[in-house]
């Protein structure tokens, strides 16, 4: 009985020999993951990545190529770095949102410590700066995550 | 006939590392100087130059810089992290997406027992911050946004999920406890794709039935 090939192997029209490297990540049934991946590394590039790593990583390794190649298909300028600057507004705007929440909830703790009778414009100044004193730690914080993300550029 | 012009010394990189003449319609050379070898090294090692010309030559040219500058990125990634590249990074900015938004959902629970016990508190718009009466009663802690399109990689993410959503909002008085298995999160997250806009998922964490 002829094993069949791989979906590299099919793709590459060569024999699927038994210990090929592509053919336990890129089985036959899904033929366009290989496809996708062969168009953005090739297939001695996939090859030579997979081989370089211990078999029991490989299939992590072919699982993130192949998102990466997806996300270079339908985004060829920005491919998969397009998410993480997306990520990075993201994060820093529940940031701020987080230290504005934590803010007023700081404004109402002193409040309710304050006797009763304030005057609303003595409210506001101590709203406006816990707000600003927040925002301040807030960017702090969002600089230091992107430092720590992409001190490599 | 020999050729007595000078060797060109204006070859980029690429040409260099291919050990050809750099033509002035090179892909290239606009964006892979010759003073920076270690860039295009990096690029051709993960993606080969054949590939990175084919990018290169489907995108506008305006848009060839920040091509190529994501690509040296991903190949930067890809060298120091062999296994996942670019997909670590992801996951470890959505592991501080997910703790964030906890944060903000507890914060958020406190502000409003807050509120509730004292006057209406005005926000930047001069809108009420809601009290806990008016917040829609609803099974879900908090939703928890993807920017991802495909479900793969969401069951790679499930397992960098941090556990710590599980001890935190169970200590949460205000919301009702937490999480489904990862695979009815799958389930009810694909249930919702076609609702939701193309910038990505929306998970949502509920009490288990």
């Amino acid at each position: 009985m002829i094993s069949g090939r791989c979906a590299a192997c099919k793709y590459l029209r060569r024999r699927c020999p038994s210990d090929c490297i592509f053919s336990p990540y890129f089985p036959s049934n899904i033929p366009q993951r290989f496809a996708c991946v062969h168009r953005i590394y090739g297939a001695s590039n996939v090859a030579k990545m997979l081989q370089q790593l211990p078999a029991h990583l490989r299939a992590e390794a072919a699982n993130s190529l192949y998102y990466e190649a997806q996300s270079r298909t339908q985004d060829p300028v920005y491919g998969c770095v397009g998410v993480i600057s997306l990520l990075h507004q993201q994060i820093h705007s529940v940031e701020s949102q987080l230290a504005k929440t934590e803010a007023e909830i700081a404004v109402l703790n002193s409040l309710a410590q304050e006797p009763a009778q304030i005057q609303e414009n003595e409210v506001e100044a101590t709203f406006n700066n816990f707000l600003l004193e927040q925002d301040i730690i807030a960017s702090r914080r969002f600089s230091h995550s992107t430092y720590i993300s992409s001190n490599f550029i | 006939m020999r050729n007595h012009e000078p060797r060109a010394s204006s070859s980029c990189a690429a040409c260099k590392l291919l050990k050809r003449r750099c033509t002035p319609s090179c892909i290239f050379a606009p964006y892979f100087r010759s003073d920076e070898p270690k860039k295009f090294a990096k690029v051709h090692k993960v993606f080969g130059a054949s590939n990175v010309s084919k990018i290169l030559n489907e995108v506008p040219e305006e848009q060839r810089d920040e091509t190529v500058n994501s690509l040296a990125y991903e190949a930067e990634a890809r060298l120091r992290d062999p296994v996942y590249g670019c997909i670590g990074a992801i996951a470890l900015l959505q592991r501080r997406m997910v703790e964030l938004q906890v944060d903000l959902a507890i914060a958020r629970a406190r502000l409003a027992r807050y509120s509730a016990s004292s006057p209406p508190i005005l926000n930047d718009h001069g809108s009420m911050i809601p009290t806990l009466a008016e917040l829609p009663a609803c099974e879900s802690a908090f939703q928890v946004m993807f920017p991802i399109k495909n479900l793969d990689l969401f069951e790679l993410l499930l397992p960098w999920m941090p556990n710590r959503i599980k001890t935190t909002i169970s200590l949460c008085p205000v919301y009702p406890a937490v999480v489904v298995s990862p695979s009815d999160w799958i389930a009810r997250t694909s249930e919702r794709s076609s609702a939701h806009d193309q910038t990505g998922w929306i998970a949502e964490i509920t009490e288990p039935s």
